[in-house]
């Protein structure tokens, strides 16, 4: 039996619907506290969508996300917020603003939520920085950065607040095998060292292995298994053993 | 069904989508006035850096362009209304008509249009750009409200601007008509000043400058509303772009037609 307090995020019976099309029919899924949690699928399958519903962005058509045993549709407005600044988001783009530099970018949720000086601003983004490797980089623009450094950049801006989950959309696509790697290490360490929870959505199977501790695993918009990396790289369901060795052959089927 | 049920249907349809970008892009609107008069007391001032650089990038930059656009409107202006009024020997009327024609109208149309292919365009570029790239959603999700962070200092900017740039185009087509007056036409210098303010009232400048502040809103709001609504990449960007500069023309001779009218009309 699992301790409550042990459960961050509770995803409940979530549905979602697009102009008449079902893109999640009941998804269920808890998130341990301190872990790495990998939502899995292949494209289209409804993961990001269930990522923003969790990160409080999207609004279910039917269903519940209990955060800290905390229903968060029943929190509107300026309660809502607030538990939401409580997570971070590093997205498939990065999406760092243009117009500031790296520094800025990170400084941007401290300078907008709180009254701090801006001299303890500017060295709270610098440590942040230290944290994902990008010290000495801080007066460039995204558009003067390497793909990998701008997703790093991107991690630094989603830990900035000091949150208690971090999303992650599609942290290694576009990334050679190495700046994956470095990626994946990083989603690991910073999880440990700031007792942080992960929620990682991607398919790509290394980094799934390298980083997960559990894994939900969607398929056309139900949850198909979920269960440990291992228990998941053993399963017997032939749709994710397709999927893990990425057969042509076999039931899924590519639209 | 028969083609005409099929037409009405379409007309049905088509205004009840007018009614609703209409909605929408008034809820925008009021948005942005929440967020200027009611975020101060929410703890959230506006950002004077943010609107100094927009005012620097909107007014500044945009300096040459007007001047350009509106001094060759003065001269052609001079040239046409002279070849008419040295018919019935009003030659020296040229710079009162440049003059009265350029504060109540030309200048303020002029600018906005300008302003709108220059500033309308950019706005939406820029916000449908950070919309297909994720930044907006990045901005929520940092708990950021986009119309306080990235609207507001723009509509302000804008604002300020564009009736500062209006009168300096007003300056600049009048100094074209001057320069036709003088040095073609003869007049003395002198004289033609003196007839240029001499039929100018106060109210032929306020109504100018009242229409460069409505199309300063229709301007930011546009851009504003067709960046937020662009998806589809590059080609989506594109085409939110196309749609913001051609609503923008379109309601700007709109609001001038309503406005002319209600001074024409409404006797104020």
């Amino acid at each position: 039996m699992e301790n409550a307090n042990d459960i961050i995020l509770s995803v409940r019976q979530i549905q979602k619907s697009y102009q008449g099309r079902r893109v999640l029919d009941n998804v269920s899924f808890d998130v341990r506290r301190g872990e790495v949690f990998v939502i899995l699928g292949g494209s289209g399958c409804g993961k990001s969508t269930m990522l923003r519903i969790m990160a409080g962005g999207v609004e279910p058509t039917g269903g519940q996300i209990l955060f800290n045993g905390q229903d968060m549709s029943a929190v509107k407005g300026e309660a809502r917020e607030k538990i939401r600044r409580r997570f971070g988001m590093s997205f498939q783009s990065a999406a760092l603003l243009d117009f500031l530099n790296v520094e800025d970018n990170v400084s941007l949720p401290i300078q907008e939520h709180t009254k701090l000086d801006p001299h303890i601003i500017s060295i709270m983004a610098q440590t942040k920085l230290n944290l994902v490797g990008l010290q000495g980089f801080e007066k460039l623009f995204p558009s003067e950065l390497s793909g990998g450094m701008r997703k790093r950049a991107g991690l630094a801006r989603a830990i900035a607040m000091d949150p208690e989950i971090v999303f992650y959309d599609e942290p290694t696509a576009g990334l050679d095998p190495v700046v994956c790697a470095v990626v994946d290490r990083l989603i690991v360490d910073l999880t440990k060292k700031l007792q942080i929870t992960s929620i990682v959505v991607t398919h790509n199977m290394e980094s799934v292995f390298r980083i997960a501790d559990r894994v939900a695993m969607l398929y056309q918009g139900r949850l198909l298994q979920v269960g440990t990396a291992d228990e998941i790289r053993n399963s017997k369901d032939p749709i994710v053993q397709q999927f893990i060795r990425g057969d042509i052959e076999g039931p899924i089927q590519v639209g | 069904m028969t083609p005409l049920l099929k037409k009405a249907e379409q007309i049905g349809n088509a205004l009840i989508c007018g009614a609703e970008i209409a909605r929408e892009g008034l809820c925008l609107f009021g948005e942005t006035l929440y967020w200027i008069f009611a975020g101060p007391f929410r703890g959230k001032a506006l950002d004077g850096k943010a609107i100094s650089r927009q005012m620097v990038f909107m007014g500044c930059e945009s300096i040459w362009i007007i001047f350009f656009v509106t001094f060759f409107t003065g001269i052609v202006l001079a040239m046409q209304s002279a070849q008419q009024l040295s018919k019935m020997g009003g030659t020296i009327y040229v710079a009162s008509l440049v003059t009265i024609s350029l504060c109540r109208e030309l200048g303020p149309v002029l600018c906005a249009l300008v302003m709108a292919g220059r500033i309308g365009a950019s706005i939406t570029a820029e916000i449908g750009s950070m919309k297909v790239n994720e930044q907006i959603e990045a901005l929520e999700t940092m708990g950021i409200n986009p119309v306080r962070y990235l609207v507001v200092p723009k509509f302000l900017a804008l604002l300020l601007m564009l009736p500062v740039l209006t009168i300096l185009g007003d300056a600049a087509g009048m100094l074209g008509g001057y320069m036709i007056g003088v040095y073609n036409l003869k007049i003395n210098a002198g004289l033609y000043v003196q007839t240029a303010f001499k039929f100018l009232t106060t109210k032929d400048v306020y109504t100018g400058l009242s229409k460069s502040v409505i199309f300063s809103i229709i301007i930011t709001m546009v851009g504003v509303y067709q960046g937020l609504k662009t998806s589809g990449g590059a080609v989506g960007v594109g085409r939110a772009t196309t749609i913001s500069v051609v609503v923008s023309f379109i309601m700007i001779i709109l609001a001038d037609c309503v406005v002319t009218g209600i001074y024409y009309f409404v006797k104020m």
